[in-house]
């Protein structure tokens, strides 16, 4: 029986933007930066396309939580191959302190309002680093986790799934319903076509408040202070492989 | 305030970053209580025993713990937690403990927190957002803290010769059967281990090709050090993905690191920054990677590190 996915979309400041961090230490500079679909989503998406493709998936679906840009990051993805969007819409305050606790939840409640067979999540989202959201849902739903999946092959009922793991790579078998998360090397994402993306322009995209869902969304951490970080000074340049094991040799490294 | 530190092992031995997460830990004050979860565990308790100043050795030793799989190990973490109310949970931040402390936060309902840098009150920790190009302090408001912890950050526990008592850990439904454990393949090396060896020798998308690695396989085996890469390097086929250093890979400080052929995105840096003195070997004089070196030799890498390997012995320390 073929499955039916959802993945998550973030949208988060693109990989090449050197941030800024904000003068009063409150966070770091979003306006006018340029923002995308956070690049291990974006492996989550085209896995989801790929299972799709191979008729072994009958629907993606797509769910970005945030403020109304997220629509963009959600055509992204529509671009890419997928069915239909959600956009959890949530701005402001609420947006500032939404934690993968509450994201964890959001996408629990619409796996289960959906009849979702597998949700596709990327490992971590490249601005807070978390790489927490996959673990926290499965366990929302009290469903298995593949996380940091390498490679995944759908056998019958169960996914067998090639995980990343320190010193090599482990392997699991989930049963469905169940949540992975994409590491690096999963595949890699497709390119969306002029023809898909307008294409994607007709697409649809639902619209959700946190209300509809009756998620808590309750801040649970308080961010008190974000800073640069200690600046690393450049040292010296070296002349020749003998100035370099001389002046190791006096540091003590060898 | 107590703490409970989920133990990490493989092949029957502790992983050293489990001592790192004990430092972590102690810094909270109160009570250290270790948990060692697994098929066999008994090598693994008894070395964990003499870590200094930990208060007793939580004991699960169950043939369906066989890989550990988060699932069953937040069972049993749960029936910890229900019989000994725990203020904070610790885990290292490596892929054994960040598959593990967010299901475990799920679960009990609270926000984890993810690779610490460091802990400022028993509920303020410091960590890295954005691949360490900021530096964030945050409050946690959740009444159990569950952590893991960036071992780089804390010193490792010293071993002592007294030894803590052990007991079993409570009985826990370790019955979940929706996920099966199959097997591990870890690479094989003779070399120390990437994240606690004190000297790294690591290469980039410079190298060329996996074969030319063997250039620093020779070098690294002078010097008693770990050779790690770049994810150019991981990409490209040249190495196995468990050598990658970076964001998204494995966060290393060592003592001295040396970038031979990589050029220094940022997500390389966060993985290495912290090392005590960084070496650069790029015939690229505008490569990144030398503003954050401390010695740098603008050199094509086929001839350093050649002589490097001939010349070594002389300098090296008996």
């Amino acid at each position: 029986m073929a499955m039916r996915v959802l993945v998550g979309c973030k949208r988060v400041i693109d990989y090449a933007v050197k941030i800024r961090v904000k003068p009063d230490k409150t966070g770091v500079v979003t306006e006018g930066v340029k923002h995308s679909l956070n690049p291990f989503d974006e492996i989550a998406v085209e896995e989801a396309v790929r299972l799709k493709e191979k008729k072994l998936a009958s629907e993606v679906i797509a769910v970005s939580c945030g403020p109304p840009p997220c629509q963009e990051t959600l055509r992204t993805a529509l671009a890419m191959g997928v069915d239909r969007g959600i956009h959890v819409e949530i701005g402001g305050k609420d947006y500032e302190t939404l934690q993968p606790i509450h994201v964890s939840k959001i996408l629990a409640k619409l796996a289960q309002e959906e009849k979702v067979d597998l949700i596709i999540l990327g490992k971590q989202a490249i601005d807070d680093d978390a790489n927490q959201t996959a673990q926290m849902t499965a366990a929302v739903l009290d469903w298995p986790q593949g996380v940091f999946a390498s490679k995944i092959e759908k056998m019958d009922g169960t996914l067998k799934i090639q995980r990343e793991v320190d010193g090599g790579v482990e392997y699991v078998e989930a049963k469905l319903p169940a949540v992975i998360s994409s590491d690096l090397r999963l595949n890699e994402p497709r390119y969306a076509t002029l023809p898909n993306i307008m294409k994607a322009k007709k697409k649809q995209i639902a619209k959700k408040s946190i209300s509809d869902l009756g998620v808590d969304i309750t801040p649970r951490v308080e961010v008190l202070t974000v800073e640069d970080p200690p600046v690393r000074e450049a040292g010296a340049k070296v002349e020749s492989v003998e100035e370099l094991l001389t002046k190791l040799k006096d540091l003590g490294r060898i | 305030n107590s703490s409970l530190v989920i133990a990490e092992h493989k092949d029957e031995q502790l992983v050293p970053i489990t001592l790192n997460a004990i430092t972590a830990a102690k810094k909270i004050g109160g009570d250290v209580t270790c948990l060692v979860a697994g098929k066999t565990v008994a090598p693994v308790v008894s070395e964990l025993c003499k870590a200094e100043g930990i208060g007793k050795v939580l004991i699960a030793e169950d043939s369906v713990l066989e890989g550990t799989l988060p699932e069953r190990v937040t069972s049993l973490v749960l029936a910890c937690q229900k019989q000994f109310n725990f203020t904070h949970i610790f885990a290292g931040a490596d892929a054994f403990g960040k598959s593990l402390i967010p299901r475990i936060g799920a679960k009990l309902d609270v926000s984890p927190i993810s690779d610490i840098l460091d802990i400022k009150s028993p509920d303020t920790f410091v960590r890295a957002i954005y691949a360490g190009n900021a530096i964030t302090t945050i409050r946690a408001k959740d009444p159990v803290k569950v952590i893991s912890v960036r071992g780089t950050c804390f010193e490792a526990c010293p071993l002592v010769s007294t030894e803590a008592p052990t007991e079993n850990a409570p009985q826990a439904d370790l019955s979940w059967e929706l996920t099966k454990w199959i097997s591990q393949e870890l690479s094989k090396s003779e070399r120390p281990e990437l994240t606690s060896a004190k000297t790294v020798v690591s290469g980039g998308r410079g190298l060329k090709s996996g074969d030319n690695f063997k250039l620093l396989y020779d070098l690294a085996d002078k010097m008693g050090a770990a050779v790690g890469a770049s994810r150019a390097a991981v990409d490209a086929g040249f190495v196995p993905n468990d050598l990658q250093v970076g964001q998204t890979g494995k966060i290393v400080a060592p003592e001295l690191y040396i970038a031979v052929g990589i050029s220094g995105a940022i997500q390389h840096l966060a993985g290495m920054k912290d090392s005590k003195t960084i070496v650069a070997i790029n015939k690229d004089q505008e490569a990144p990677i030398f503003q954050v070196a401390d010695l740098g030799l603008v050199a094509d890498l086929f001839k350093a590190i050649p002589e490097m390997t001939e010349k070594i012995d002389q300098y090296l320390s008996k």
